[in-house]
């Protein structure tokens, strides 16, 4: 067993703990962590395939690193849209949920600022 | 002669990689958070100071070298400005006593 | 080889572990104090894989900026005193939840154990190639030459992301300043620091540039930490944070994509496609190209983690 084989059951398991923060922790910054955790497993996958591609002189293959640096960027990006999301939703509502007051509904009619 | 850089390496980073442990003991079992923070800082900037220490026989050329011992004082001087603001932080906030 | 196969089935518990236990945690600093060292574990797990570049990038994006956002945004949630939410999904959630998430691990650990032998791989293609970009490191070629359009696109994703992060600002103050907490304290340690730091910080920053193209290195890490030294000084009350509608703000966000744009559609005219590279002029471009993107990333990062304006405009 090498070791793109260990990290590649290590990524595996990083997908399951992210998903499941993602679908079960109510509280939305929890979510946007296991959001990262997931993406870092997927990302470890990618760095496998990469591990695995090694030729022609290079230890690894030069082009999943660059879609998983490309990614990263991206994570950092759509993770701090998120963070600015739940700041303006505690700022328009006082709670940090993603439930609307009372039951789960449609849209509340909060005056724009 | 690379057995006995290789030997000296293996000692120095084991020392080294020893006084994290110890840091890492002192972060478990002290009571609060300034005893906490001295065993972290202690420990721990000698513990990575070994550690440069035992890979600067690795190198052959300088300039690497000389990097090497450029992170160790980089993590040094960040090591006491953090510890110092979680310091005053926690005096801050703990009730007084 | 035992040795080294130890060390890496233990950093992939480790790493599996401080995952667990950022999931699990429940307090809300000691989540993203867990996402932080699982970004280092990261960056060293990809050491172990042979791609410095990306342990360079998840060092400094992955786990730094984004710990430092997470913090900041933690401590804004914890000043609001926002009531928590709701409660916890009950049990047969979470049972269905932990059994879907086991069978995905399942499916990824099977694919894993059943990846096809000899791998395939671009690397022959990509070194084939690599002397007529005239750069050394072959994940430069890819970001730079061979993909271009990606790195592209992802500047664009950035500033695109900074549009959406400022326009969730209340309409008073759109134009004003962010309103991230600044320590005042002109002779404190972290002014001191963030006096001490950013010049050293500065030439790490040219060196790992520079060195980008025949080195692990490169635009993005170079990017990060000038931004990282530009949000110390920030964050220490050296400089204040920039209205969003100053003109040299946006000109210097922009400089990046548009120069970027402008040698891609040079590129139509003189080398037959977009974002080609008339042949021998390949590493002088790119090297245009990548300075003022550098500054751009810089410039979007710090501001992505300062967030939208929360203070009324100058005027």
């Amino acid at each position: 067993m090498s070791a793109a084989t260990v990290f590649g059951l290590c990524a595996a398991a990083l997908v399951g703990l992210g998903l499941f923060g993602v679908l079960v922790d109510p509280h939305p910054l929890r979510k946007i962590v296991a959001f990262n955790l997931l993406g870092g497993g997927v990302f470890l996958i990618f760095g496998i395939t990469a591990r695995r591609g090694a030729a022609a002189g290079f230890a690894s293959d030069p082009v999943p690193q660059a879609l998983v640096i490309t990614g990263i960027v991206v994570a950092f990006a759509a993770t701090a849209l998120a963070a600015a999301l739940v700041l303006r939703l505690v700022d328009e509502t006082g709670r940090v949920t993603l439930r609307s007051a009372g039951s789960g509904g449609g849209p509340s009619n909060d005056a724009h600022s | 002669m690379s057995f006995i850089r290789d030997g000296l390496t293996i000692g120095a980073v084991a020392v080294g990689a020893f006084f994290f442990l110890a840091g890492m003991v002192g972060l478990l079992r002290f009571p609060d958070t300034l005893s906490r923070l001295h065993a972290l800082s202690k420990a721990d900037n000698l513990g990575l100071g070994l550690i440069v220490f035992g890979l600067l026989f690795q190198e052959d050329e300088l300039f690497p070298a000389l990097k090497l011992v450029g992170v160790w004082l980089l993590a040094l001087l960040a090591g006491a400005i953090v510890a110092q603001l979680i310091a005053r932080a926690a005096i801050r906030d703990r009730p007084s006593a | 080889m035992t040795l080294t196969f130890a060390f890496d089935a233990i950093l992939a518990l480790a790493l599996v572990a401080v995952a667990a236990w950022t999931t699990a945690a429940r307090d809300m600093f000691a989540a993203v104090a867990g996402s932080v060292a699982f970004g280092l574990l990261m960056a060293l797990v990809w050491v172990r894989l042979a791609a410095p570049d990306v342990a360079l990038t998840e060092a400094a994006i992955g786990s730094g900026v984004t710990g430092g956002l997470l913090i900041a945004v933690g401590a804004r949630l914890r000043r609001n005193g926002a009531s928590p939410g709701a409660e916890p999904p009950g049990a047969i959630l979470r049972c269905t939840a932990a059994v879907v998430c086991g069978l995905v691990t399942v499916g990824l650990g099977a694919i894993v154990l059943l990846s096809p032998e000899p791998a395939p791989t671009l690397a022959p293609l990509a070194a084939r190639h690599l002397p007529q970009t005239g750069l050394g490191n072959p994940v430069t070629a890819v970001l730079m030459a061979y993909r271009a359009i990606d790195t592209l696109l992802e500047v664009v994703v950035l500033l695109l992301a900074l549009v959406g992060v400022w326009s969730l600002a209340p309409d008073r103050y759109w134009g004003g300043r962010p309103g991230m907490q600044q320590h005042e304290d002109p002779n404190g340690v972290l002014a001191f620091f963030a006096r001490l730091l950013p010049p050293i910080g500065i030439i790490v920053a040219i060196h790992l540039f520079w060195v980008g193209s025949v080195a692990p290195g490169g635009e993005f890490q170079s990017a990060t930490v000038v931004g990282a030294m530009w949000l110390l000084a920030m964050i220490a009350g050296l400089v204040d944070l920039p209205p969003i509608d100053r003109p040299g703000v946006r000109l210097g966000l922009v400089v990046g994509p548009v120069v970027f744009i402008v040698i891609g559609l040079a590129g139509t005219a003189l080398a037959g496609a977009f974002l080609a590279y008339p042949p021998g002029h390949a590493k002088l471009l790119i090297l245009v190209i990548e300075i003022p993107v550098t500054l751009s990333i810089a410039a979007t990062l710090g501001l992505l983690v300062v967030g939208p304006p929360q203070r009324m405009p100058p005027g």
